[in-house]
């Protein structure tokens, strides 16, 4: 089955045998963008955070069958014309990376959230970023997220 | 000697015989009661019953503001919350994780308008009368008529999704409710038809 989708602003089609097969799969093995992570793959843990239509989803327990005429945003493209995005920078600044492995699935969901809730207090962060980090960098995090949201509103 | 004899045989012989009717009478005791809960069973109300108080209900209709979750309907990992409208919070919704079918790949179940019942539709902790009472009281229910709670129940692909439950993470089949999906609608349309009586318990 072969389905088309726009991901990081380019239209690509990825051909699977079941179109049950997750999103996580096609991005990774099909299209090779490596930077999306599989962690659980029981849409437990987050590493697979990525965009699809603005909304974070765990690509892991995500059809691609459904990504179908779908605007879908990874780790990759988050950034625009070469400039971080606050996340990114905010991340860079706080160097908030241990081993790395949970994070773009972190700045995905924090990406997201800041479009609903730009300046989030600490209850907003605990509630809506969920995923895991088995390095505990859950501080630097919270302080990166209230750092994004002041680039945010610089920015803005 | 013999005379003795002769009494001892007829008094087990009627002892065996008391014996004998005693257990008859036990065993049709016993009948008439399997044929009463039979019957308990077959009415309407208790199938419809029987399905709504099972986990694959109960899970969604919590007593709090987190879903239950899994055959032992634990609180639903991570902290989920029900959010202002039933359906996660504005940044982290149902549909991260939840899509409209269930994921066999995952485990993670999935059917159209995901969500928690309202919290005026708490069932977990209330008896078959109490939940029946609320489902049919408009001002409980989502001002839902009769036959709005009846197209509820036998149509709408969340409630039906109860009978294709999926796997869950492990690959292991989730639990089914006790009545065929079949005989619970009819169950419905037949107690709905008849006046929705909720009988005293
Ligand atoms: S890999 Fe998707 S949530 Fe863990
Ligand atoms: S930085 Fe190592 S798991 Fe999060």
């Amino acid at each position: 089955m072969k389905v088309s989708f726009t991901i990081n602003g380019k239209l690509k089609s990825v051909e699977v045998s079941d179109g049950n097969s997750p999103l996580l799969w096609a991005i990774r093995d099909g299209l090779d963008l490596k930077g999306t992570k599989f962690g659980c793959g029981k849409a437990a843990c987050g590493a697979c955070t990525i965009h699809v239509d603005g909304k974070a989803v765990r690509s892991c327990s995500f059809p691609t069958k459904y990504a179908e005429g779908k605007e879908i945003t990874t780790i990759e493209g988050l950034s625009v014309d070469g400039r971080l995005h606050p996340v990114q920078q905010a991340w860079k600044e706080e160097v908030v990376p241990q081993c790395g492995y949970c994070q773009p699935g972190f700045m995905m969901a924090t990406a997201a959230m800041l479009k609903e809730i730009p300046n989030p207090t600490d209850d907003d962060i605990d509630n809506n970023i969920i995923n895991v980090c088995r390095c505990a960098t859950y501080y630097r995090m919270r302080k990166a997220i209230h750092k994004a949201a002041a680039l945010n509103s610089q920015n803005s | 000697m013999r005379i003795k004899i002769i009494y001892l045989s007829i008094s087990f012989f009627i002892i065996a015989l008391t014996l004998g009717f005693a257990n008859m009478d036990d065993n049709s005791n016993k009948k008439t009661k399997e044929k009463q809960a039979e019957l308990i069973l077959d009415a309407p109300f208790d199938k419809v019953m029987a399905v709504l108080t099972h986990k694959r209900c109960i899970n969604c209709h919590p007593a709090g503001d987190t879903p239950l979750q899994g055959e032992d309907s634990h609180l639903h990992n991570f902290d989920i919350v029900r959010g202002e409208n039933d359906h996660g919070l504005s940044a982290y919704t149902c549909n991260t994780c939840h899509q409209s079918e269930n994921n066999d790949y995952s485990g993670v179940p999935g059917a159209p308008h995901w969500a928690l019942a309202p919290r005026e539709m708490v069932w977990e902790g209330k008896s078959r009368i109490e939940i029946a009472q609320q489902m049919m009281d408009p001002k409980r229910n989502g001002g839902r008529t009769h036959e709005e709670i009846m197209e509820h129940l036998t149509e709408h692909e969340l409630v039906l999704w109860a009978w294709d439950p999926g796997v869950d993470a492990e690959g292991e089949a989730r639990e089914k409710p006790p009545v065929a999906k079949d005989e619970f609608i009819k169950a419905v349309k037949e107690w709905i038809s008849d006046g929705a009586i909720i009988p005293s318990e």
